[in-house]
């Protein structure tokens, strides 16, 4: 009876399937049970949303900031990219962000946010995300909304399976994807098996400050390392890494990495590590990578390079690592709010795996062990395996947990999100995604208290469901109510550049602390100038520095004469407003590099080199007042060798 | 005329609380300042009801081409006016403590309460002068010049009392706790003035 009942929903799913599919063109379903939906996510003019979203950019190297139920995008926060809209990485204060061992590097791919938590609960301090190409860490403040820190990551290559953090935001990880020589050195690629390294890097961070540094790298086989979970609660101290390709192929690898029927996931005990570490344990490295830091009150960021990594080899500190066998190419590796199931979603397979963390422990305690990879024991498969979920879906990728005791799972192949029971394993709801899901969220869907409610799915393809938009579409995410047994399809909305994971928290815990502008009395900016009768403009050989105040609307000075062609000139603007929400902009005439919006109280650099003699007018490009276009200057620029001496005025003064 | 005297005092006394609490109040609210910005009168000097409030209005008022809100030293009241509550407290008290220990009569309570009543109106003439000039004494070289339908210019005088709609402007002005604890205190002077007349009348 109940076999014949499973196959009659398993029946009726798949038919759902093929009507939505058949249907695509019509799915917007205009029935009156639709209305009620509308209302869910109806957020009504002045109203505001329960939560905010950080959705990470992809290719777009940024992390921007989304309204639940609404959907309603608030702010792209720059990132690892270049942002002209702000003058982000362009501006003299923000160069410095994007520097690396391999210089200025204008964008990355940026992957997995994931919110500081304190005792397992977010605690909406501060946002991380990796940079996947240039293996780096950023840490976004969530007071200012401003990128405050990145962090190279050496001897590392795809920075994939980060930036994930533990229960009291003590590490953030920063494990490589592509295992590299380390250190690098000029080798034939087929000599990989055994003689590349996977780096797997702990970077501490500071308490009070949120300052990062790493602590330790452990030097892992070399395998891929994919994605990566902490432990919560009782397995608090662990950190675990799905991994593939441990055939350790270098070509082909769509073939060459899918031979094992079992990969791993990788459990490391990390406060073991730390002890050791701690202990004058490791070994220290020459290396090179960028740390860069901007100061809140200089309103400006420091590049320094640091020049050793302290590294450790498993071998070194038996009893810490030990691989879980998993099938099918594991990708996404979630573990449960209780920290005891760590799931392992095999993305060439139909089935999840579930581990259990007591009888790891048990294992372990028993050296049950079914051989060694490298010097680091391999556990029995049976000997760890919690259960598995047949699902009947293909491609399982990623899962988040309601709180409940319920998880929810993404099937790229079969696009859809399959809801099941934790302990009992047994498949509760699936619902189709549109189309080809990636991951999925749920507020605080990853930590120790899921907030539930709402679950969205990032999907990868959009074709029919918005107005087209030429060949490429924005990314969808669609958002489903997941307060009942049955999950409901509630909205789709657009994301920008390609979202991969995203991390989301009521708005509550945030909203109260966002700050509305920076105190000018507090701006400890070399250039400023806190009072526009302080604005000059100063010679330096071929430098040219002008100090420059901006308020509705006006700049001080306004005209400017002396400059001339071969000089540099430094636009170093206050903006000296009081208020929320009244930046302003400046923009010139012939900068090759883009404008600045100055947020009130702050201070930011542009330089510009005058070509051509003539005079040069600039503006402001945010409309500020009823005077915005009156807002505007103009610079005298005289040839080479002209001796016109530098004068500046506002209103002939 | 003991519980007469000690009325009179606690009357006079309150008047001390405006150099603490503002006197009044005049909120700014507009749609685009959804959290209104608002001024402080104190009996020292012009205060912003949040902390940049003061700039913010004047970078508003500059448009139309009203001063900037004077500081303290701008305006001889500032100096003054403390001096004179001051003054009027100490002099309550006295009268008071003369009353208590029955060496003045209680009309000594109601003068005080006309004197206080004059200055008070004096005060708030001046201070009503004071926003006239403020309103209408306007930079000529203003960006923002709005007629009357007369065609005289329009000035931005707030309201002594009450409520006005200036052009995108809701403007408030109330008196705040100084000015009602004031209020209270006087009062207090009247009721000494009729406890001590009927403590008189039962010797």
């Amino acid at each position: 009876m109940r076999t014949s009942f499973k196959f009659l929903i398993l029946i009726l799913s798949t038919s759902f399937l093929f009507v939505s599919c058949g249907n695509k063109g019509n799915n917007s379903n205009k029935s009156a049970l639709n209305s009620s939906k509308a209302e869910k996510v109806y957020v009504a003019p002045g109203e505001h949303d329960s939560h905010y979203a950080f959705i990470s950019g992809g290719y777009s190297g940024n992390l921007t900031v989304y309204g639940l139920p609404s959907g309603r995008m608030f702010k792209e926060i720059p990132v690892f990219s270049q942002f002209p809209t702000t003058g982000y990485g362009y501006s003299e204060e923000t160069k410095p962000m994007l520097n690396t061992s391999f210089g200025q590097i204008p964008w990355d791919d940026s992957h997995h946010p994931d919110i500081s938590q304190t005792n397992g609960v977010l605690d909406g301090r501060w946002i991380f995300i990796n940079g996947n190409n240039t293996p780096r860490i950023a840490r976004i403040s969530l007071t200012t909304f401003e990128t405050e820190e990145i962090i190279e990551v050496p001897n590392s290559a795809g920075n994939h399976s980060s930036s994930f953090i533990t229960e009291n935001t003590e590490y953030v990880v920063a494990g490589t994807r592509f295992s590299v020589p380390v250190p690098q050195v000029d080798v034939p690629i087929n000599e990989y098996k055994g003689n590349f390294k996977g780096a797997l890097s702990f970077i501490k961070v500071d308490k009070e400050t949120g300052r990062m540094g790493i602590k330790f790298q452990i030097l892992m086989p070399g395998f891929n390392y994919d994605l990566s979970h902490p432990g919560r609660d009782k397995s608090h101290g662990w950190f675990f890494f799905t991994t593939y390709n441990t055939e350790e192929a270098s070509t082909l690898l769509e073939v060459n990495a899918s031979q094992n029927d079992k990969d791993f996931i990788a459990a490391i005990n990390w406060k073991k590590i730390e002890e050791y570490v701690d202990n004058g344990g490791g070994t220290k490295m020459p290396t090179n990578y960028a740390h860069n830091v901007y100061d809140e009150h200089t309103h400006t960021a420091t590049s320094t390079m640091v020049k050793e990594v302290l590294t450790v080899n498993p071998a070194d500190i038996p009893g810490a690592i030990y691989f879980l066998p998993t099938p099918k190419s594991p990708h996404g590796c979630d573990v449960d709010p209780t920290g005891e199931y760590i799931i392992g979603n095999g993305k060439l397979s139909a089935d999840l795996t579930i581990h259990s963390f007591s009888k790891m422990l048990e294992a372990i305690e028993n050296k049950k062990f079914d051989g060694e990879a490298y010097g680091i024991p391999i556990l029995n498969y049976e000997d760890v395996l919690a259960g598995s979920v047949k699902s009947g879906g293909l491609g399982p990728l990623h899962t988040e947990f309601d709180g409940l005791g319920n998880a929810y799972t993404t099937f790229f192949i079969s696009s859809e999100v399959v809801k099941w029971k934790i302990g009992t394993w047994e498949v509760i709801d699936r619902k189709p995604t549109y189309y080809s899901v990636g991951h999925l969220t749920i507020p605080g869907g990853n930590s120790r208290k899921p907030f539930g409610k709402y679950m969205f799915a990032m999907n990868k393809i959009t074709k029919d469901r918005y107005l087209p938009t030429g060949p490429e579409l924005e990314h969808s995410a669609q958002l489903y109510d997941i307060s009942g047994d049955k999950m409901e399809l509630l909205l789709d909305f657009p994301t920008h550049g390609e979202p991969h994971y995203a991390a989301a928290i009521p708005a509550d815990i945030i909203k109260n602390n966002s700050k509305k502008f920076y105190r000018l009395d507090e701006n400890k900016h070399p250039y400023a100038i806190t009072s526009p009768a302080d604005a000059k403009v100063v010679r330096e050989g071929k430098d040219v520095h002008i100090y420059m105040s901006m308020i509705r609307s006006h700049f001080t000075p306004d005209n400017i004469e002396g400059v001339k062609v071969g000089d540099k000139v430094y636009f170093h603007i206050t903006n000296h407003e009081q208020d929320f929400d009244v930046p302003h902009g400046f923009a010139m005439i012939g900068a090759n590099n883009s404008e600045l919006l100055i947020m009130p109280g702050q201070t930011k650099t542009l330089t510009w080199y005058p070509k051509k003699v003539g005079v040069w007018p600039f503006y402001c490009t945010d409309f500020c007042s009823a005077l915005h276009q009156e807002m505007q200057g103009y610079i005298r620029v005289s040839p080479k060798n002209s001796d016109i001496k530098l004068s500046w005025s506002l209103d002939g003064e | 005329m003991k519980k007469a005297g000690i009325i009179m005092i606690i009357g006079s006394l309150l008047l001390l609380s405006l150099f603490k609490f503002p006197l009044w109040n005049i909120m700014l609210g507009a749609p685009q300042y959804p959290d209104p910005l608002g001024m402080n009168i104190h009996i020292d000097g012009i205060k912003g009801v949040s902390e940049f409030d003061l700039t913010n209005i004047d970078g508003l008022n500059h448009y139309i081409g009203m001063k900037v809100i004077p500081k303290p030293a701008d305006m001889w009241e500032f100096s003054v006016f403390p001096k004179v509550i001051g003054g009027m407290a100490g002099l309550g008290v006295l009268i008071g403590l003369l009353g208590f220990f029955g060496k003045v009569s209680y009309k000594w309570f109601i003068g005080w309460f006309i004197l206080m009543t004059v200055l008070g109106v004096l005060g708030m003439y001046d201070f009503n002068q004071w926003l006239t000039a403020y309103g209408s004494d306007l930079d000529p070289h203003a960006i923002i010049k709005v007629v009357n339908p007369d065609g005289s210019p329009m000035s931005y005088k707030p309201p002594l009392l009450g409520y006005q709609k200036m052009l995108n402007f809701d403007v408030t002005s109330l008196p705040h706790t100084g000015g009602y604890l004031m209020f209270v205190g006087m009062t207090l002077t009247i009721v000494a003035f009729f406890v001590g007349k009927k403590e008189t009348k039962h010797l």
